[in-house]
């Protein structure tokens, strides 16, 4: 409403429904009530049917003994360890089985992304075909396919494959020999993080040597050196305090030894496989993405094929790569929970799986579950927003 | 210095390229033989394809048996195609029940049969049909699927199963998340402090989890949530699970369009005079939902992928089926069979729909 005045300029006059500033504030005091009394209303329901069925609310439950066993734990573990314990047993197996997958889907992904760009015809031809198969397959029908159709159908313990008396390949797993320790051992350990320390010693004069004086140092061959002359040295001083103990048969079963249960075996294999498809995808972007005249610029300045590709390529290729990597990752940890479906006991498959089957707290268990997983989502995207940062192009 | 060794145009015609340079020759030498690297690298290639190739030749087709009725006409050795012809019926349309499985074809039918125009770059009336498919079909397809009226019989939904809930469970997750993801990617870059909190912490909250965990929550815990007496479908429990948790992926393409979006697109739409509403739906989405197509595509896919899961929670969805029918004794030991069909069938919608969805980048990075 404009409304005219002798004298000053028109005054413009809005109705209160029509101001930016009530609406706003009316849009989002109904979205507080309706999701405010939406949360009463779930909240109200789910306390009544906790309370007709008889079950007791809160997480009293995580202290009481769980009675189920786990077939591989990497904490102690027993029947009568508690329910807290059981979640523990799964969520270290949740991160074993997400970390060594995130370690061989990362070497597969950027060994078969290099090879799509490989000039050769048939090799990068190859790699897309492993590329466009794997991607395009449900993980889970992958996880099946490893576990019942190829690792189940492996010989009985009593026909396994047999490699030199001391590795097995059965049904029912993979059998190493596992090293027993002795006294002394100690000296070894400590002398290899000496080495370590050592290393990084080496490689910081050698760097600030290159500064000042333009002189290259072998840091990669001393390196390798120290790391691996220190620790023998250390052993031959101790005389090889290291004793293995081979599996051998008894009865129906191995017995002795360190033993990889075959559904670990299928969930790794096929994470690393799908996801390494993905990361392939993801490294071929990232190197194309860095314009070819870098290359070009590089080889001008005289410097070989190697350090182009580590100081002028990869810090490039890097910062396009590093946040759809970091969402692979994430996707591996988050997939790692259809191992419920092969019962490879990690912390859906026990903690959701059969604590929740026990005990009936569904509410309390699915809501710890849940906060773990969006606690390790948030963690490494934190941590990946601080790593883009620092990576992120300085601009001058 | 005589003319006869200067250079006179015309007088020497062009030398053809040598012929190790061009046509087979060439394409060989530069392809796969330039150097020694390149030669040893063909070599490994030529290897891994010939320890590869041909047994799985040799087992999908040459010693595959076809014919017969039983797994004693499984003789040759390779693979036991009998095994997926008897069982076809079940993996493609479950439990449900053979004389009513008309009700899941003419359903599909009709779908395929309104998808075509909307691929056809001529058709007039897209917005029309592209309404009809999200808002009355569903409302048929329930009708013809479920039954229960116009004088068809009831299917319970747990005779529901194989490839075709396997598209039920994925088509619904897609249609319903669209709505939903728009309207939180749009609440996510709202000035309102309360929306966009809301919206960010209901798309992170969703994305952080997976999505079996979404799929035991809406198994275990859906039906403590409802007021006592009333209970849904496990299906329908499923499919808000997987539609809730697919928004907020979609939510997550959406915004990624809004953000290409120049400002001075939205400065332009408020300098008319248009409502927030009137300037979305005129101005921002239809260009920012362009750019978007490809990753809405790619959430397709992976959902596709992901319905998958279901089976855990205890549908027979596609893989489900194909599971339970090699664990029947009758059939014992003819997994591989299956898991191949299987995998083969989810390759053939995956793979087209991403070569879809790159012919449309393709189409859509010519326009600047």
């Amino acid at each position: 409403m404009i409304k005219e005045d002798s004298d000053g300029p028109p005054v413009v006059t809005t109705k209160p429904w029509n101001d930016p500033k009530v609406r706003s504030i009316f849009f989002q005091a109904v979205l507080l009530i309706a999701v405010v009394s939406f949360g009463m209303y779930i909240f109200g329901n789910t306390s009544a049917n906790l309370e007709k069925q008889g079950i007791a609310t809160g997480f009293g439950f995580m202290g009481t003994t769980a009675g189920f066993g786990i077939i591989t734990h990497l904490i102690d573990y027993s029947e009568a360890s508690s329910y807290g314990r059981a979640f523990a047993v799964g969520l270290l197996n949740t991160l074993l089985v997400a970390f060594s997958g995130i370690v061989a889907a990362t070497i597969i992904g950027v060994f078969i992304g290099i090879a799509r760009l490989s000039k050769n015809w048939l090799v990068s031809r190859l790699a897309m075909v492993y590329i466009e198969i794997f991607r395009n397959i449900p993980l889970l029908l992958q996880i099946f396919f490893w576990y019942f159709a190829v690792l189940r159908a492996l010989p009985s313990p009593k026909n396994s494959v047999n490699f030199a008396d001391s590795f097995f390949v059965n049904n029912r797993g993979i059998y190493l020999p596992s090293s027993i320790f002795e006294e002394g051992f100690s000296l070894v350990i400590a002398a290899f993080i000496i080495a370590v320390i050592a290393v990084v010693f080496v490689a910081r004069w050698a760097h600030k040597r290159q500064e000042a004086t333009g002189q290259q140092f072998h840091t990669f061959y001393v390196g390798i050196a120290i790391l691996v002359g220190l620790p023998l040295l250390a052993l031959i001083v101790t005389g090889f305090p290291v004793s293995w103990e081979i599996p051998a048969l008894k009865g129906f079963n191995f017995k002795g030894g360190t033993v990889i249960i075959p559904e670990f075996v299928a969930l790794w294999l096929s994470l690393s496989i799908y996801t390494a498809s993905f990361i392939a995808e993801i490294v071929r972007a990232g190197i194309q993405a860095v314009s070819h005249g870098q290359t070009e610029a590089s080889n001008a300045l005289g410097l070989k094929a190697g350090p182009t590709l580590r100081l002028v390529i990869l810090p490039q290729a890097l910062r396009v790569i590093i946040p759809p990597l970091s969402s692979q990752f994430l996707n591996l940890t988050k997939n790692s929970s259809l191992a419920t479906a092969i019962a490879y006991p990690e912390l859906v498959s026990v903690f959701t799986g059969t604590v929740l089957n026990q005990t009936g707290q569904a509410v309390e268990i699915i809501s710890i579950t849940m906060a773990v997983y969006l606690s390790v989502s948030l963690g490494i995207s934190a941590f990946m927003n601080w790593y883009n940062a620092r990576m992120a192009l300085v601009e001058r | 210095m005589t003319t006869e060794t200067q250079h006179m145009p015309g007088l020497h015609p062009d030398m053809p390229p040598p012929p190790s340079e061009v046509g087979v020759v060439g394409w060989l030498r530069h392809n796969l033989l330039s150097s020694k690297t390149d030669i040893f690298l063909t070599l490994v290639a030529i290897y891994l394809i010939y320890l590869l190739v041909p047994p799985v030749i040799s087992w999908v087709f040459i010693n595959a048996d076809l014919s017969g009725d039983t797994r004693d006409a499984c003789t040759s050795g390779g693979a036991c195609w009998v095994f997926i012809k008897v069982r076809m019926g079940q993996f493609m349309y479950g439990l449900y029940p053979p004389e009513e499985r008309w009700r899941v074809d003419s359903t599909f039918i009709l779908l395929v049969a309104l998808m075509v125009p909307m691929f056809i770059e001529n058709f007039r009336h897209k917005a029309w049909l592209g309404a009809f498919i999200l808002f009355i079909f569903p409302v048929i397809g329930f009708y013809l699927l479920a039954g229960g009226s116009f004088g068809l019989e009831v299917v319970e939904t747990p005779l529901w199963g194989g490839l075709a809930l396997t598209l039920v469970i994925s088509i619904v997750g897609i249609v319903g998340s669209f709505p939903i993801g728009l309207l939180l990617a749009l609440g996510r870059r709202s000035k309102m402090p309360a929306v966009s909190a809301f919206c960010t912490g209901f798309i992170e909250l969703w994305r952080g989890v997976p999505l079996i965990t979404v799929l035991f929550m809406s198994s275990v815990m859906f039906p403590l949530f409802l007021p006592d007496g009333v209970n849904f479908d496990k299906l329908i429990r499923a499919l808000v699970g997987v539609t809730l948790f697919s928004a907020a992926y979609m939510a997550e393409t959406v915004r990624g369009g809004l953000q290409a979006i120049p400002k001075g697109q939205y400065e332009g739409a408020e300098a008319l005079g248009l409502t927030f509403w009137k300037s979305m739906t005129f101005i921002i989405l239809p260009q920012a939902l362009k750019h978007v197509i490809p990753g809405i595509v790619g959430n397709f896919i992976g959902l596709f992928k992901d319905t998958t899961l279901v089976l855990i929670i205890g549908l027979f969805d596609f893989l489900g089926i194909v599971q339970a029918a090699s664990t029947d004794p009758k059939w014992l030991g003819y997994s591989i069979e299956g898991y191949a069909f299987c995998a083969f069938v989810y390759w053939i919608f995956c793979f087209s729909m991403s070569q879809y969805s790159q012919s449309i980048e393709r189409k859509l990075h010519t326009g600047h």
